[in-house]
C-alpha cells in the first residue's frame, strides 16, 4: 500500500511501474484476457487457417478427414492444354463484378440518402424524437425478414410496387423485379439500401450533433445560402466520421449474402463471392473449391481494410492512446 | 404576402413533405407486413393499403406447426446464452484492454478489430470441422459458439471504449484498500458499467436474433433451427406460391419484439453503435 504514487498522478508516467501492484495488475491482464483469446482462436482463428488449408486440398463435405493436398489446383491448373480452377471460372469472375458493383452502388446510395436523413433529424421539429424512433425501425428488422417482405411486395403478379406503377401509369405490364436479370441486381440494392439508411443516418447525425453551432449562426448572418454552407462547412467537418460508416458498410457489403439468398437465391446474375462460395461448399459439397473461393474472399476484405487503415491512419486512433 | 413570408412557408411545407416521405419509406414495408399477415389467404391477391377487417388465421397456423414454435425457442435460447457469453469475456477482456497498461495491448485490440472484419462464409468450412469435431452440428450449442465470432469482438471493442472512460481515482482507491484485479472489476466498474453493458448486450442479442448463414449451414432438422431459417425455409407447393400469409405472420412476430426493444432503448442503442463506430 505505501508504494503507491498519489491518486492524482497521471497513468501515463506509468505510477506502478515495477511495483508488486504493477506486475500484478499485468498478470491479472492477461489471465482475464486469456477466455477471449482462446475463444476467439477457437471460432476465428484456428478455422481461418483450416479454410486457407482446405483450399490447397481435394476435401469434400462428406469426407472432410480424407482431404489429399492438391496444391494450388482449385485455384488454377493446367491440364491437356487448357487451365482450369476458380481463376479462370466466368461464373466466379461475374461474383467478384456483381460484389464490387452490389458494394459501391449501394454504399453510395445509403451515404446519401443516409445524410440526408442525418440533416433532417439535426433540424427542430415537434416529434423530432418520433420520427427518429420511426427511421431505426428498418434497422432493427432483421435481414430476412426484411427480405421476405420486399419480395412480396416486389411479387410480379400480386406485389403492391407493380400495383402503384401500373396505377400511376409509369408502367404498362408488370415487372418481373426479382426473377429479371435486369432488375434483380437492382431489387437487391434497393432492399439494402432500405435497411441500412438507419446506420449511416445514425453516425452522420452524432456527427452533425457534436459541430460548434456558432459557425452555422455566422455563416446565417452573412447571409448564405444553406446549400452552400452544407458544402463548404458541414459536409468537411462530417467527412471522418462519414467515412468509419463507409469503411463498415463496405466491409458489410462486400460479404453480403442474406438478403441476396433470400431474394434471388443462387441466380447468376445477382451472385456474389458469398453466395458463390457457400453454394459450392454446401450445395455442391466441394470443400477444397469453395475454400479456395473464401480464401479470395477474405484477402479482397482484407486489402480493402489494410487500404483504408493505411489512407485513413491519421483519423483512427487504436485504442485511443 | 410578401415574397420574404411567401418562401419561408414553401420552405416549411417543403420541410414537412419530405419528413413525410422518410416516414413513410421507413414504415410502410413493415406497415404492408402487417396488415398482409391479417388478411385471409383469399383477399391475399387483391392489393389494399389497409385493413377491412383482423383475420388471424395466418397467425394460428403458423403456431399451430411446432418447428415454428421450436424454432422462437430456439432463437431466444441461442440468443441469450450468446450474449451472457459476449458479456463475460467482455468485461473481464475490456477492464484489461481500457484500464491496464501492458505490453501487446495494442496488438490485441487489432487482433479484436480483425476478427470482427472477418467475412463469415471465409470460416465457414473451418468452423464446420470445429462443430463437427465437437459434436455440436445440428445442435444449438454449435451456434452459441459459432456466434462468439461476430459478437465477442464488437462487445470487447465497445466495454473497452466505456471502461477508459470511468475515472482513475475509483480504481487507484480501491488499490489503495488492496483490493485484487477481479474485485475491483466486479465492486467497483461492474455497477458502473451495467448501461454499457444494457447496450452492448441488446446489440449483441439483435445481431444473434438476426444471424441466418450460420443458421443455415450448421443445423439440419427442423427443429433445431432459428427462426430467420425457418423464415426462409417455408415453402409452398411450388417456387411460384409461397404461403405468403403465414410468412409474413411469422416475419411480424419475431420482428415486433426486436421494434419495441429498439424503441425502448432507441437512445441506449444509438450510443452504442456511435460509440462502437465514431469512438473506433
Amino acid at each position: 500500500m505505501t508504494t503507491t504514487t498519489p491518486p492524482s498522478a497521471p497513468e501515463r508516467v506509468h505510477p506502478y511501474r515495477g511495483t508488486k501492484v504493477r506486475r500484478q495488475r499485468v498478470r491479472a491482464a492477461w489471465t482475464f484476457l486469456a477466455p477471449m483469446l482462446v475463444t476467439l482462436a477457437l471460432v476465428a482463428g484456428w478455422p481461418l487457417l483450416r479454410t486457407f488449408y482446405f483450399s490447397l486440398t481435394d476435401g469434400t463435405l462428406s469426407a472432410l478427414g480424407a482431404a489429399n493436398f492438391i496444391g494450388l489446383e482449385n485455384y488454377l491448373v493446367y491440364d491437356e492444354g487448357e487451365w482450369y480452377g476458380l481463376l479462370t471460372d466466368p461464373m466466379w469472375w461475374r461474383s467478384v463484378w456483381n460484389t464490387l458493383f452490389f458494394a459501391m452502388v449501394s454504399v453510395s446510395l445509403e451515404v446519401v440518402f443516409g445524410v440526408i436523413v442525418a440533416l433532417i433529424l439535426n433540424a427542430e421539429f415537434k416529434g423530432r424524437m418520433l420520427v427518429r424512433a420511426a427511421v431505426l425501425i428498418p434497422w432493427a428488422i432483421p435481414t430476412i425478414v426484411s427480405a421476405k417482405m420486399w419480395a412480396w411486395m416486389l411479387n410480379d403478379q400480386f406485389g403492391i410496387i407493380n400495383h402503384l406503377l401500373m396505377t400511376l401509369g409509369l408502367i404498362d405490364s408488370p415487372i418481373a423485379w426479382t426473377a429479371s436479370t435486369t432488375y434483380s441486381m437492382w431489387a437487391v440494392i434497393m432492399v439494402d439500401v432500405w435497411k441500412t439508411i438507419p446506420f449511416v443516418a445514425l453516425l452522420a447525425l452524432a456527427a452533425l450533433q457534436m459541430l460548434p453551432k456558432d459557425c452555422f449562426e455566422a455563416a446565417e448572418v452573412d447571409g448564405i445560402h444553406p446549400v452552400r454552407v452544407f458544402f463548404k462547412v458541414t459536409l468537411p467537418l462530417i467527412t471522418p466520421a462519414l467515412m468509419v460508416a463507409v469503411i463498415f458498410r463496405l466491409l458489410d457489403a462486400l460479404r453480403v449474402f442474406d438478403v441476396i439468398y433470400v431474394l434471388t437465391s443462387n441466380a447468376s446474375s445477382t451472385m456474389t463471392m458469398s453466395i458463390y462460395a457457400r453454394q459450392q461448399l454446401v450445395e455442391f459439397q466441394d470443400v477444397g473449391y469453395g475454400s479456395a473461393a473464401s480464401t479470395l474472399l477474405f484477402l479482397i476484405i482484407a486489402l480493402v481494410t489494410v487500404a483504408y487503415l493505411y489512407l485513413g491512419r491519421n483519423q483512427l486512433q487504436l485504442g485511443g492512446d | 404576402m410578401t415574397s420574404r413570408r411567401f418562401n419561408k412557408l414553401a420552405t416549411r411545407i417543403g420541410f414537412w413533405v419530405l419528413v413525410a416521405v422518410v416516414l413513410i419509406y421507413a414504415i410502410f414495408p413493415f406497415y404492408y407486413a402487417v396488415i398482409t399477415s391479417l388478411k385471409p389467404s383469399s383477399e391475399l391477391f387483391s392489393v389494399s393499403y389497409w385493413l377491412d377487417s383482423l383475420d388471424f388465421s395466418n397467425y394460428a397456423q403458423i403456431f399451430s406447426q411446432s418447428s415454428f414454435v421450436r424454432a422462437i425457442f430456439n432463437s431466444i435460447l441461442v440468443s441469450i446464452s450468446v450474449v451472457a457469453i459476449a458479456l463475460l469475456l467482455g468485461i473481464t477482456a475490456s477492464y484489461a484492454l481500457g484500464r491496464v497498461r501492458f505490453r501487446g495491448r495494442t496488438t490485441v485490440m487489432l487482433v479484436v478489430l480483425g476478427v470482427s472484419m472477418f467475412p463469415q462464409v471465409a470460416v465457414l468450412s473451418g468452423l464446420f470441422e470445429v462443430i463437427r469435431g465437437l459434436g455440436l452440428y445440428n445442435n444449438p450449442a454449435g451456434l452459441i459458439l459459432s456466434y462468439t465470432i461476430f459478437t465477442l469482438p464488437f462487445t470487447v471493442w465497445v466495454l473497452t471504449t466505456f471502461m477508459k472512460q470511468l475515472p482513475q481515482e475509483l480504481e487507484e482507491a480501491a488499490i489503495m484498500d488492496g483490493a485484487t484485479p477481479w474485485v475491483t472489476i466486479t465492486k467497483v466498474f461492474l455497477p458502473l458499467m451495467w448501461p454499457a453493458m444494457a447496450t452492448t448486450g441488446l446489440l449483441a442479442f439483435i445481431a444473434a436474433w438476426n444471424e441466418f448463414l450460420f443458421a443455415l449451414t450448421f443445423t439440419l432438422s427442423d427443429h433445431q433451427r432459428t427462426v430467420p431459417v425457418a423464415i426462409a425455409l417455408i415453402s409452398g407447393g411450388s417456387q411460384h406460391e409461397l404461403p405468403w400469409g403465414p410468412i409474413m405472420a411469422a416475419s411480424v412476430t419475431v420482428t415486433v419484439p426486436l421494434v419495441v426493444l429498439v424503441m425502448i432503448f432507441q437512445k441506449r442503442i444509438v450510443s452504442g453503435l456511435t460509440a462502437g463506430a465514431v469512438k473506433g
